[in-house]
């Protein structure tokens, strides 16, 4: 058989992966119809209900960034709820800090540097959220413990830790400051509808663009297919595998500690340290739902985000529906099992 | 089994094949790796459904649906790798499947005595039923899956090259059991590419190639010359070409290398614009040697030195000084199936493929296409998946990753298993060419080291060859001074 074709093969294989992510956009656009028919009085397509479902799913969407890498190398990270929460009490003790005045008195950090204090509960948040994820890849590379296990062991650990920080209570910010606004409405309110989006989703589209970028164009993000799809033949090319899985881990920290920023936002800029409980399997479902595959090598981080708006539809709407919390748990545990059967279908059909 | 066709895409693996067993008959089949040995045997066992052809079994149509409705029909294979369940007893795994129940209990004690009476046919009186498999040897787990066998009173036993991983004594013993089981009535269809054992067991022989049968007769009166020459089928001259070369300045030289296990012992010296072939037995300690010196393994004791470079390095830094290697088993290690050509290929040396340390996809496919179309490769494009590949085109990709990075000195491990004999001699021909180099090109020319269980492929490509015993590599010789049996003799240290 020659090498050129009649067809363009370009074409075909290219228009493959757009048609896996068009398959899933249109599961999108059903899941949203149905609501926005069966939801009385057209209530679920109101703006402010559009910007509710954007604003819940960043979360998800943005600790999902990290777990698409993890994934894609055929890993895990159960942790990411604890990181979560612990990037929320981190930013809310920092904001509680407090120095001596110029008359001896302790006063607030905050109320010294209202802008700079936030930055720096930013930048706390970060480190620590990283570090976590760090410790994870460590133990995961270092001593070849398996990611399920580790991540499980670190989600005890994280949570316990940021209860800890918090002394088992809520921390209540002395003062509001831009991190607590990052999520605040904006189409719905007149003040800020000039943003068009609230500041947390606009972090949350360049973050998709340059993970996007990052797994398509980037030695690193071929790297991290590779490994997913076969360690040892990334190893026999002498592809850097523990390197590759610890920065994989400590990105998933990373994005995190920018997920737990918009949820100290979303529940009103208090440090909960019971916050993101179970959002791990949001997260996780939201990436298989896009399409990754748990064997690795598999995932797009295109698709992940249409996973985490499905997942968000789905639990929003089912609120509005008045459907009891147990009916909503069984739809979303019933969806995951049926988006993965539906992949494992189709890939029997090509193979 | 009669005029059998299989085909995988645009594979076609089976072309025709007829076989026939009698009972209480040992019955070999022969043939080269790639030949359909396996796959003809796999549609026997009812994991492939033919496309055309038919099976029949005690004289009446058979078609297996599946692997357990074959074993129901008592047809029971023994594949080269053993599937136990390591975790469980010998007497859960010699009755997997079908364990005596009660109202879905399991009744332990006529487990036990039917795994009993199972082991000692196969001579294993002494065992408890109770030991977990991944407490024995090879050969007892190799007893085990025979056992098994036993158990489901098998009528046709199929064993595929089952003395691949054995001590020769281990191997007498298990002729003494296929003997006694044929006596008992039992077809058995034994595969294998040593033809003394073909002589020592069979009554009659079978030779496939290229996916078809090719002969078959009474082994009593066919000598090993007249099965090789069905097994080859052609002129062994035209398979592998051997032009001038011109070895030049060392490449490689290992001093006594060690590793923790194997080897015990290599020493070599490759040039430039030469083939070193590494022969030896399975598991002597040859694929441990590319291991070593490539980076995968750490080094015990010797030296190692690469150019200019001595001592250890990683595997990363081996492709940086110009060494690349071929792993043995390209499904599990030498490629990423679910990725495309052009990533696999490109995956030592993603650089230069965009500013700085980007990738763009499709400057990946443009450097791949040269490669695909001089080796050549055959597919629809470099986007295409490895997995949509033939054995041999996969192969082909693992080769043409040395040749895009560039590399000075190749290791291969087994080239060429598996895989067709058309893509076989466009290996053969690709490595003669970057041996002799092309100076009018700017190639320089390259050090090949090819290790291979394949006698005839080393003998026919390489300059000198060196033979690994237990993990002691021999002198490498001139190829004018090997022939097959002494290279035979010498893997199983008889010489």
């Amino acid at each position: 058989m020659p090498n050129a074709l009649k067809t363009n093969p370009f074409k075909t294989l290219q228009s493959k992966a757009w048609f896996n992510l068009g398959a899933r956009f249109l599961a999108l656009i059903i899941v949203f119809l149905f609501f926005a028919i069966f939801v009385e009085d057209g209530k679920f397509y109101t703006l402010r209900n559009l910007e509710n479902i954007v604003r819940q799913s960043s979360v998800y969407a943005t600790a999902a960034l990290g777990m698409t890498f993890v994934i894609i190398t055929a890993g895990i990270d159960l942790s990411v709820g604890s990181i979560i929460a612990l990037a929320v009490v981190v930013v809310a003790w920092t904001l509680n800090i407090q120095i001596d005045g110029p008359n001896g008195e302790l006063v607030y950090l905050v109320h010294q540097y209202p802008f700079a204090t936030p930055l720096l509960a930013c930048v706390l948040a970060i480190a620590a959220s990283s570090l976590v994820g760090l410790f994870n890849g460590a133990l995961i590379v270092r001593l070849k413990m398996v990611p399920f296990i580790v991540t499980l062991g670190s989600m005890g650990i994280i949570r316990g830790l940021a209860k800890g920080i918090a002394n088992e209570r809520d921390i209540y910010p002395p003062e509001e400051t831009w991190i607590g606004s990052l999520m605040d409405p904006t189409l719905t309110n007149k003040a800020k509808s000039w943003m068009l989006l609230p500041a947390g989703v606009w972090i949350l589209i360049v973050c998709i663009g340059i993970a996007s970028f990052i797994l398509k164009y980037t030695r690193f993000g071929r790297h991290v297919y590779a490994v997913g799809s076969n360690e040892e033949t990334a190893r026999l090319c002498g592809v850097p595998v523990g390197r590759t899985k610890l920065i994989v881990y400590a990105l998933t920290g990373f994005f995190c500690a920018l997920a737990g920023f918009m949820q100290f936002s979303y529940i009103g800029g208090v440090g909960q340290p019971t916050t993101g409980i179970m959002y791990e399997l949001f997260v996780i479902a939201a990436v298989i739902i896009g399409g990754a595959s748990f064997s690795g090598g598999e995932g797009s981080i295109l698709g992940t985000i249409i996973g985490a708006l499905i997942i968000t539809i789905l639990y929003m709407g089912g609120q509005q529906m008045g459907w009891p919390k147990w009916v909503q748990e069984m739809v979303i545990g019933g969806i995951i099992i049926l988006a993965v059967a539906v992949d494992r279908l189709r890939h029997r059909k090509l193979a | 089994m009669r005029g059998i066709h299989k085909r995988f895409g645009a594979t076609h693996a089976l072309r025709g094949v007829n076989i026939s067993v009698e009972p209480g008959e040992v019955m070999a089949l022969v043939g080269e790796n790639g030949a359909g040995k396996s796959t003809l045997m796999k549609v026997l066992s009812g994991a492939h459904a033919p496309d055309e052809g038919s099976l029949f079994l005690d004289g009446s149509p058979y078609t297996p649906g599946n692997p357990l409705h074959a074993r129901e029909q008592g047809i029971a294979m023994i594949y080269q790798e053993l599937s136990l369940a390591p975790h469980l007893s010998v007497m859960e795994n010699i009755l997997l499947g079908i364990e005596p129940t009660r109202r879905g209990l399991i009744l332990w004690d006529e487990m036990k005595s039917r795994a009993t009476a199972a082991l000692s046919t196969v001579g294993l009186h002494k065992l408890s039923p109770e030991t977990p498999v991944n407490q024995l040897s090879i050969a007892h787990q190799q007893l085990i899956e025979i056992a098994r066998a036993v158990a489901l009173d098998c009528r046709v036993l199929v064993l595929d090259e089952p003395t691949s991983s054995l001590a020769s004594k281990d191997i007498e013993k298990l002729f003494a059991l296929v003997r006694s089981l044929s006596e008992k009535g039992i077809s058995v269809i034994y595969i294998s590419h040593f033809l003394e054992e073909v002589q020592a067991l069979s009554h009659r022989y079978t030779v496939l190639r290229d996916g078809e049968t090719v002969g078959s007769g009474q082994t009593a009166e066919a000598g090993d010359e007249t099965i090789i020459s069905l097994m080859v089928g052609r002129d062994v001259n035209d398979l592998y070409p051997r032009s001038q070369r011109n070895p030049g300045s060392i490449a490689l030289r290992t001093n006594q290398l060690a590793g923790i296990h194997k080897p015990r012992s290599a020493s070599i010296q490759l040039r430039k614009g030469e083939v070193l072939g590494i022969a030896g037995l399975v598991g002597a300690g040859r694929t441990e040697f590319l291991d070593i010196l490539f980076g995968l393994e750490p080094i015990a004791s010797g030296g190692v030195t690469i150019g200019t470079f001595s001592g250890a390095a990683l595997p990363a830094q081996r492709w940086q000084q110009g060494v690349g290697m071929v792993s043995e088993d390209r499904k599990t290690q030498g490629l990423a199936l679910g990725l495309s050509i052009a990533d696999n290929l490109t995956l030592p040396k993603l650089d230069e493929l965009g500013p700085g340390r980007l990738v763009i996809p499709s400057r990946q496919v443009k450097v791949c296409a040269p490669w695909i179309e001089r080796i050549p490769i055959k597919c629809q494009s470099a986007r295409q998946s490895v997995s949509d590949l033939s054995g041999g085109n996969q192969q082909k990709v693992a080769i043409a990753r040395l040749l895009h990075a560039d590399v000075d000195i190749l290791l291969l491990d087994e080239p060429t298993r598996g895989i067709d004999v058309g893509s076989k001699a466009q290996i053969y021909q690709l490595i003669d060419s970057l041996a002799q180099g092309d100076p009018s090109e700017g190639h320089e020319a390259k050090a090949v080291l090819i290790v291979s269980s394949y006698l005839p492929e080393l003998l026919g490509i390489c300059d000198r060859i060196a033979v690994m015993c237990r993990g002691q590599l021999s002198e490498a010789k001139p190829v004018e001074d090997w022939d097959e049996r002494q290279l035979m003799a010498t893997a199983i240290g008889q010489e």
